[in-house]
Parts: C-alpha cells; structure tokens; sequence
C-alpha cells in the first residue's frame, strides 16, 4: 500500500466524506495540511480574515446546505478564536467538523509555543472531540467525527491534531464501517407514543403545532406541512424553526416568544394541545416557566434528543425519535381517521387576535427598519438566503421576513453571538444554492466581523448587506429604555465609521439611505444594477424603534408588550 | 434524595473529565466518585453518588447518556443493590487510647494494618454511613489522617451492568 503522510490523510478523509469547500487560516501546527490541501484541488480552501469568521463560515454553509461544515485553524489562538464559532454552533445543533493544528505529541503539556488545551477548552461547547495521537488513527477518528456531528442531535465535533501526527507516515484506508458501541442514535419513535400522540390530536379542540430547528435540521418540512394541511391545524414556529413551515401559509401564526405575535403566544398558551416538534422549551421561547407550565393543555413533544423532552417542561407525551421519521408516522395515523378534527371555533379565536395585527408599527419621516425588510421581503420574493446578526434587526428580520421554505433563514438563536451575519453569508455563498445571499445586521454586530469582507472580495461574492443603521446596540438600549429608565449605559455609538468608505475601501459598493422613499430605489439598484457586486447599504433607521410584541423576563407568554400605534 | 449512579465507560483518555465537567457544567453535585478499569480494559467503571430530586436524577442520566464516552449508565438506588466504600484512617494511640482505639476498630469489623507507638492505621469497609459512625464514635482529636476512596455500588442478583 501507498504510504503518505498525516496531512495528506486527512485531505483524502475530506475527500471521501466529499467535503468541497473548507474555511479556514493558516498556522505553524497546521502548516503540513495546508501544504497538502495546496497539492490538490478537491477540496477547495475559503481563507477566511479570522479564526472566528471561518468557524461561521462553516457554520453558515451547513446551516444553508445540510451538510457537514468543516473548518481548519491552527493551534492555540487560531483555537481559541474558534472557540465562539464552535459555541455558537453548539448551541444550534449545528454539523461541523473543526481540525485543529495542536503542537508537536512531545511538546504537549509543556507549554510549547502556541500551545493550549484545545480538546479541554472546547469540551463544553462541542458534541464531541478528539486529540489524535497516531498517524494510524487519523482516517478512522475522522470517519468518526463527520458520523457524529451529522447524525442523531447534530452537533460541532473537534478534532485536534498535533504537527508530527500530520507529518508521520501510513497507509490510508477510509474506513467503510465504523463501530461505535457508545453511541447509537434513535431513528423511529415508539409506536405506542405516537399513537398515543395522534389519539390526542384527533380530540384536539384548540390545537397548536410549534414546530423548531430540529424540523429544519431533519429536513422534515414537508411532512410537517403534510400533518398541518391534513389537521388544518394552526402553526408557530420557534426563532429557529421558521421556514420549517410556509411563512405566507394563512395556517401560519408568526413566531411565538418574547418577540412572538400575538396570535402564536395567545394560541400556544391557551391551547388544549400542543404539538412541539423540534424544539427544547428555551426560556425565550415560553417566557415565565411556571406560567407556560401551568395552562391547562396537553403537550407532546417530539425531539431526537431525551434529555430534551422534560428538561424544563413536563410534558405529556414525549415521542423520542428523529422528527422526520415520527412526522412520516403520525400523518399514517392520521390518514387512517375516518374524521378530522374540527376546529373552526378555534380558528376564530385565533382570527380575532390576529385581527390586532400585533406586528403593525408606525410610520414617519424617518425609516423604519420594519419597513426596510417588508420592501426586502417583497424585492427578493421571499426566496433569498436571509443570513442575520444578533439584536433588534434580527427579530424584526424574523418577524417581517415571511420564510417560505427551510434552510433560508441562518441565524444565531441558542448563543445569540453578534457578528455571525456577514460570515454566514460569506458560508452560504458556497453551498451552491442559486439564490440572492442577504446579510441583514446592524451596527454593533457588522464590526465584530467586518473583515469578512475582504473574504468576500477575494472570491467576489455578491452578498447584499443590509445594515439596519440606529447608532445604538439597539437590543440593549430597548431593555435599558424599558427597565432601567433610558439610562442608555454604553449602548449609544457615538462614533462610527463611514460604512459607505469602508466597503469601498474593501473594493465593495456601498450606499447610504436615508429617507423611507429611497429604501426602494436602493434595493433594487443593489438587486438589479449591482446584482454582481457585493453591496453594503448603510440604511439609517429611527434611532428610537423597538421590537414588539415583547415579553418581558419573567412575564407569562400571554402578557405581552404591544406597539404603542396598537 | 440520595443516588447512586453506576456507569460504563470508555477507557480513554479525557472521558472521565468529561463525566466530572458536566456534573460542574450542569450544577449537579458529586458527593463521591470513584472510577477503575473493569476486567475488560476497554471500559472502566464509575460510581457516582449525587443528591437531587426525582427531575434532577432523570436528567443526570440523560446527560451522562448522551456522552459519547458513555456505554451505559443506571441509577442502581433504584433497585436492591450493595455499596461499599473503604477508609484508611490514622489515629493516635497512645496510653489508655490504645486498648480503646483496638476495641472500637473490632466493633466495626476493622483491621489494624499498620502499628507504631504511638499510631495505628485502621481499615474499614462498608457503607458510608457505617464509616461516618465510627468516626463519630472515636475521640475526634485523636484522628490524624483520613482517606476514603468514595463508594463502590453493584446491584444485587441478576442486576448486572455489562455490554
Ligand atoms: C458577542 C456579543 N456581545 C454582546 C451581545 C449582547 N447584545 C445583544 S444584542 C446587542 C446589540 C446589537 O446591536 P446592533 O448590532 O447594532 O443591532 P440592533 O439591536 O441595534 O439592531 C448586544 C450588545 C451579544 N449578543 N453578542
Ligand atoms: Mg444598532
């Protein structure tokens, strides 16, 4: 057999788990791989500005496209720099593989030259991880790494590889089969749960299905769609499960929780049964737990992962299991009911509380950011890749954005790590998918990865930024308005810079808007004329616009705080 | 409530810090863990007695589960099981002591397993509340040195943890 050497090992593993796009940079423990991915073009490497970016970047393609994300950074600070990545991945259950350079095997644990604890680091924010410490072992852990970060709960996986490892010599045989005794994860429910699931639905008066991320992550939107067509059954959805359902089907109630609509958070608590696919009862999700816990209704919750199902809500029927195969499950249930449940008064409850079109806002002279994403919305037919940062653009981005199918909208919902947008962009940019790639941010989150950018220059992406410009950490100036009296502590960007400059600085157009009546005219010039360019819009928005509906902390779902214009 | 939970683990290294930084990650609490290769070196088996409600328990097995180092896990309170732990303690033994000393080690069924003029080593088995009684019973001032390897459970009968 064909000897070669450690790096080239894990480049032909890429190739087998046909890996194309890898973002990464470069390093002293890392610099056998990178001499190796340059003797082959397989695998094509994205050089990101930052250990960070590239982490984000991985995390976006495999947001957008399903598949396993894969990073490389070097070792201690290009680690460490992970790290944030790697977390916020984490928290979203999100695929990735991150092969990290660690110093030399006889170098460990003596504080070498860039050395940190990368495998101890990185135990908490990661499914799993690895320190490689023999050439022989690299092709099987890998095999082993891509397997658990794609299946059962998805998740980051870590895999650290000192610099001999990479240069020591073997034979390469990529395992067919692995054998993992620990680790072997659920497929199909148990049949008497969803049976006794769909028995409940069946005698639902007020139902209400909250579908979450887990619903995107197994690809099961259609057979949701299946279940609450057939039920016509009303349908919400968590920060990280929108597109799991049609966002312009008039069965969908908007986002439920602390910026949920009205009509989705009055819905889910005074329901009789509700129908949780997916997702994990996050405290931002259903406000006072107590409150949540104690309506009146019944719960099935479906997740993949047990220690899900009563972490912080007793439910009454948990159906353990990948969501697609339950979902495939129950609508054969279902379509062996003679009778559909009939809801109809329910339904008009719901349309009275819709009927307060909790998302309308107030319009003036200044540009309201709510208004920006509806033209945004409009422009691109719903059908862009909507990549957003963290604060209030992103919940107006949730809110006014109607996604109509999965894997469009790239956010961070679990870790909510500012600076996520324009990377995940950057990542999105490569899955291949044919549609318009937006980056909806604001002020505060565009500058924690700014130099993404220049990533995107280099491979002349034509990412759209929409930068929802207020001059404050808007999120944390509407709590401090709210609850500390508008004692804006720290949250007022006094200096900023020239965003329009900047991005030409970086070889990019950009625009500046200012008045609601150029919000149009922009986009479209950003859409049509610079269609091939990347475009920064650098739109000034009311200072002082807040996101509602809101919950504040600790109030109950249906305790909402509604627009002043309501 | 007091439980003792029993697991299987991959011998490898960094899996039982695994196991330790999700009990501190999670804020559950480890009231003693002890931790030995079984008579397949592959595994190694871990003791870990932890206090908590009924919830608290439910999701201590589900995280530890979900390890991937972790072959399997059960909460061996939960059925007829024996627990045993050992302690090492070094008392002074001198004059009228000495002769008390020897008696109180018989009551408990212990072993004196090291003696100069002034010191015995005694060792003791059993459950933790009998190790917590003959310290209680003895003279606190006369002890020197206490050690104890934390508790050790099986289930008893046909209740075996094994792949
Ligand atoms: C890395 C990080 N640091 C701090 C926060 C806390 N935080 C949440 S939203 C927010 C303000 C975001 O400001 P901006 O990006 O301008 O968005 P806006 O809310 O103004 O739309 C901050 C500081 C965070 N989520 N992530
Ligand atoms: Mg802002």
């Amino acid at each position: 057999m064909t000897m070669m050497n450690g790096a080239e090992i894990v480049i032909r593993c890429l190739q087998e788990e046909k890996v194309d796009h890898v973002f990464g940079y470069p390093g002293g423990a890392v610099l056998n791989i990178y001499d190796e991915l340059f003797k082959q073009d397989k695998v094509k490497h994205v050089l990101t500005r930052h250990e960070q970016g590239a982490v984000h970047a991985a995390d976006g393609f495999a947001r957008a496209s399903g598949r396993v994300g894969v990073a490389i950074v070097t070792s201690g600070p290009g680690a460490t720099n992970a790290v944030t990545g790697i977390a916020t991945a984490h928290m979203d259950s999100i695929p990735l593989v991150v092969i990290s350079g660690q110093v030399a095997t006889s170098n460990i644990g003596q504080d070498a030259f860039q050395e940190c604890d990368t495998v101890g680091i990185t135990r908490h924010c990661v499914k799993h991880n690895f320190l490689i410490k023999n050439v022989r072992d690299i092709a099987t852990t890998l095999k082993k790494a891509f397997y658990i970060a794609r299946t059962g709960r998805p998740g980051p996986v870590v895999v650290d590889i000192p610099k001999d490892v990479t240069a020591d010599r073997h034979s390469f045989e990529y395992p067919a089969e692995l054998q993992l005794r620990s680790y072997t994860p659920v497929t199909k429910g148990h049949s008497g749960q969803i049976r006794k699931a769909v028995n409940l639905l069946m005698k639902a008066k007020r139902p209400v299905i909250c579908a979450g991320g887990g619903v995107v992550l197994s690809n099961a939107s259609g057979k949701l769609a299946d279940l609450a067509c057939r039920l016509n059954f009303p349908v919400t959805n968590t920060l990280m499960g929108l597109g799991s359902f049609p966002g312009t089907d008039p069965r969908f109630l908007g986002m439920l929780g602390m910026h949920g609509t009205l009509e989705a958070n009055m819905a889910s608590q005074h329901c009789d049964v509700l129908l949780t696919i997916g997702a994990r009862f996050d405290d931002r999700v259903i406000g006072n737990i107590e409150s949540f816990a104690g309506a009146q209704r019944k719960i099935i919750h479906v997740d993949i992962d047990p220690s899900s199902i009563s972490k912080r809500v007793r439910v009454d029927v948990p159906v353990v299991g990948n969501v697609a195969d339950v979902l495939e499950e129950m609508n054969r249930l279902i379509d062996a009911e003679s009778e559909k449940p009939d809801i109809g008064e329910w339904w008009k409850t719901i349309e009275e509380w819709r009927g307060r079109r909790s998302l309308k806002y107030k319009t003036g002279k200044e540009i309201m950011p709510q208004f920006v994403i509806e033209k945004l919305w409009e422009l691109t037919r719903g059908e862009a890749i909507i990549a957003s940062d963290v604060g209030q653009h992103q919940m107006w981005a949730a809110q006014y954005y109607k996604f109509d199918a999965p894997r469009r909208w790239l956010n961070s919902g679990g870790l909510g790590t500012m600076g996520v947008g324009l990377p995940y962009a950057v990542g999105a940019s490569f899955a291949g998918l044919g549609k318009p790639i937006v980056c909806i941010t604001g002020d505060g989150s565009i500058q924690m990865c700014i130099q993404e950018l220049a990533t995107a220059k280099q491979h002349a992406l034509p990412i759209k930024i929409v930068l929802l410009n207020n001059h404050f950490l808007g999120m944390v100036r509407q709590w401090q308005e709210l609850f500390y009296e508008s004692r804006y502590s720290q949250t007022h960007m006094d200096f900023q810079p020239d965003f329009v400059r900047l991005a030409e600085a970086y070889g990019h157009v950009g625009i500046r808007v200012e008045h609601p009546q150029d919000v149009e005219p922009a986009l479209r010039k950003a859409f049509e004329e610079h269609k091939n360019d990347l475009v920064l819009l650098d739109i000034h928005t009311c200072p002082g616009a807040n996101v509602f509906p809101m919950v504040a902390a600790g109030k109950g779902l249906s305790d909402l705080i509604l627009s002043d214009s309501l | 409530m007091r439980h003792i939970i029993s697991l299987l683990l991959e011998n490898e290294a960094g899996a039982l810090s695994r196991v330790a930084g999700l009990f501190s990650a999670r804020g559950y609490n480890i009231e003693t863990l002890t931790v030995a290769p079984t008579e397949d070196v592959s595994l190694s088996r871990l003791t870990i007695v932890t206090k908590g409600g009924d919830d608290v328990i439910e999701q201590i097995t589900k995280q530890l589960n979900k390890l991937i180092d972790v072959v399997k896990v059960v909460d061996l309170s939960e059925a007829a099981h024996i627990e045993r732990e050992l302690m090492l303690i070094k008392v002074r033994a001198t004059g009228k002591d000495r002769d008390e000393m020897k008696r109180m080690a018989d009551i408990f069924r212990g072993r004196i397993i090291d003696v100069t003029d002034s010191t015995y080593v005694i060792e003791l088995t059993g459950t933790c509340s009998k190790l917590d009684s003959f310290i209680q019973a003895i003279d606190r001032g006369l002890i020197l040195e206490t050690v104890r390897t934390g508790v050790s459970g099986i289930g008893r009968g046909d209740r075996i943890l094994k792949l």
